[in-house]
């Protein structure tokens, strides 16, 4: 996958998590909780579905990087580049 | 061999097992009784629904909304917020001597209430309105603090503090005489601050749909399925043995059973303290009518009453019951959509009972004190609400005995122990509690439990 293509996987990670929020806004380099109405309980659902979909493993003292979108897709580029589209 | 192994099929089990089934886990439930739901069940009776524990959903909010235990428990479900189908109530009322304090879904009803009954309280009021919302839940540092000792800080009436008690004690308190201020928080905001609600089928409606979640995962639910032993190696949970012979084993074991209840099924484990299980039970007695409570007059949705300036939370010392308190519910009074309402008028009227005493009584004597107590509640409780006796066409009850046969919680106690397992850990590594001896009570609140204790012990 590339950076774009984990960009549009969190962003439909975070439409099924909180179905309520509208995603179109969503700034990229502002940090996930300054934007949406996200807790410790949903990042953990970040962290579980990307294992579910993707077999992705994000050790728990790594879940800080998965901040805003911008660190997130940072942080998944090399883990996610050999997951097929 | 199953990832999870999870103990009773109530709200916190079922909640639990939807997690770790939604993330690929094998899972399995395991419950002894022959339906699901454990403390908030339901059967049906001479062709009539009746609701078990149910009296309201607490912690309403409205569709959309994106904050509080409901949004939560929707979203870490994937529930759609019209699922659990939540109509809100019609307004509720705390009801003393000669002092009425009317609350609803909008907390500055109770506010302006207070003021208006209380006009030198009501700066004390907003301040442990504030004391509340800032109780961090999660964190559970002082839940144990006094409850009677914080509201000492704000209300200087003693009349108020037990008139707020006395709802708050009512819908959580698995403490006599006085309260976790922990819980205390959970109750005042899941009551006064978000509210009442219910769905137009009851819990049946709410426990059918976490089932169909919890199975279209792949999820297990095994009923009549008790579980007698858990097998330990070396401060490790092994395996479960069924009441039948039955061994299953897991990688780990989630428990709604109640924390002492569990560790007597530990074969490691030889003495039990039994003082420690929860105490407080209750009887109910439900009234089927003729007509709409409403035609009666009974238009509110919950009354809490105390016969007394005094608020006494303590089992029956000398008596089966306790029935100078008590909370008076009509699942009729709810703001139904389209104008459905339900098809029989329903007045159920809960009050305070001793499993020891009802335990002791033999058939016939047992038969007789249910008659006995049903009069003896209702002519308590329609000092407050207006007299419906004579409208009554059927009635049934239930005892502390009633519930310990169907929940095999010690002492048929309603809200558990009152020292909780916040974390939900035991002495065995892969053991953990959920459910009310976790620490969350009520419908919304056991979902939570089994939400945070599959997420912070199964999943990460």
């Amino acid at each position: 996958m590339a950076p774009e293509e984990i960009r549009s996987a969190v962003l439909d990670i975070l439409s099924n998590i909180a179905p309520d929020e509208d995603l179109s806004g969503l700034t990229d380099d502002e940090p996930f909780r300054a934007q949406l109405e996200l807790d410790s309980m949903d990042f953990l659902d970040i962290v579980m579905e990307l294992r579910k979909r993707y077999r992705v493993q994000i050790p728990e003292e790594e879940y800080g990087r998965l901040e805003s979108m911008k660190s997130t897709v940072e942080y998944l580029t090399p883990k996610m580049e050999d997951v097929p589209v | 061999m199953y990832d999870t192994i999870i103990i009773g099929a109530g709200m916190s089990g079922l909640a639990a097992g939807i997690r770790l089934a939604y993330y690929d886990q094998k899972v399995c439930i395991l419950e002894r009784h022959t339906t699901i739901g454990g403390l908030n069940s339901f059967y049906r009776q001479a062709g009539r629904d009746y609701d078990v524990g149910l009296h309201a959903v607490t912690n309403w909010t409205e569709r959309g909304a994106r904050h509080g235990p409901l949004s939560r428990v929707l979203r870490q479900l994937r529930f759609r917020w019209e699922e659990f189908a939540l109509a809100p109530q019609c307004g509720s009322r705390i009801s003393f001597p000669g002092v009425d304090l009317r609350f609803s879904n909008d907390i500055q009803l109770l506010r302006d209430e207070i003021a208006g009954r209380f006009p030198d309280q009501i700066d004390g009021f907003r301040r442990l309105e504030s004391i509340v919302v800032d109780y961090d839940q999660l964190d559970g540092s002082s839940f144990d603090q006094s409850t009677r000792e914080v509201l000492a800080t704000c209300i200087t009436d003693p009349l108020l503090t037990e008139m707020l008690l006395c709802p708050t004690m009512w819908y959580g308190n698995a403490r006599e005489h006085d309260m976790d201020f922990g819980q205390f928080s959970i109750m005042f905001r899941s009551i006064f601050v978000e509210g009442f609600g219910r769905p137009f089928r009851g819990v049946r409606l709410i426990l059918k749909n976490l089932v169909k979640r919890y199975r279209s995962l792949g999820g297990e639910l095994k009923l009549r399925r008790g579980v007698r032993k858990i097998h330990v190696d070396d401060g490790h949970a092994v395996a479960v043995e069924l009441d039948n012979g039955e061994v299953l084993v897991g990688k780990r074991i989630v428990s709604s059973a109640g924390h002492i209840e569990t560790l007597r099924m530990c074969e490691d484990v030889s003495e039990i303290d039994p003082r420690r299980a929860g105490q407080l039970s209750f009887i109910e007695s439900s009234s089927v009518l003729d007509r709409q409570p409403a035609e009666l007059g009974i238009n509110e949705t919950i009354v809490f009453y105390n016969d007394s300036d005094t608020f006494r939370w303590e089992v029956p010392a000398h008596e089966l019951c306790d029935v100078r308190t008590g909370v008076i519910c009509s699942p009729n009074n709810y703001q139904y959509t389209d104008g459905r309402h339900l098809e029989d008028g329903f007045v159920r009227i809960t009050s305070i009972a001793s499993h020891d005493r009802w335990s002791a009584l033999d058939e016939p004597r047992y038969l007789a004190a249910k008659a006995r107590w049903y009069d003896r509640a209702v002519e308590s409780a329609v000092r407050f609400v207006p007299d419906f006796r004579a409208h009554v066409i059927a009635t049934d009850m239930f005892t502390p005995t009633t519930i310990r046969r169907f929940t095999w919680h010690d002492n048929g106690a309603v809200y558990g122990a009152p020292d909780k397992r916040l974390d939900g850990t035991t002495h065995l590594d892969n053991l953990f509690l959920c459910g009310n001896d976790q620490g969350f009570v009520g419908i919304i609140g056991a979902m939570i439990s089994g939400i945070t204790i599959a997420n912070q012990h199964c999943l990460k």
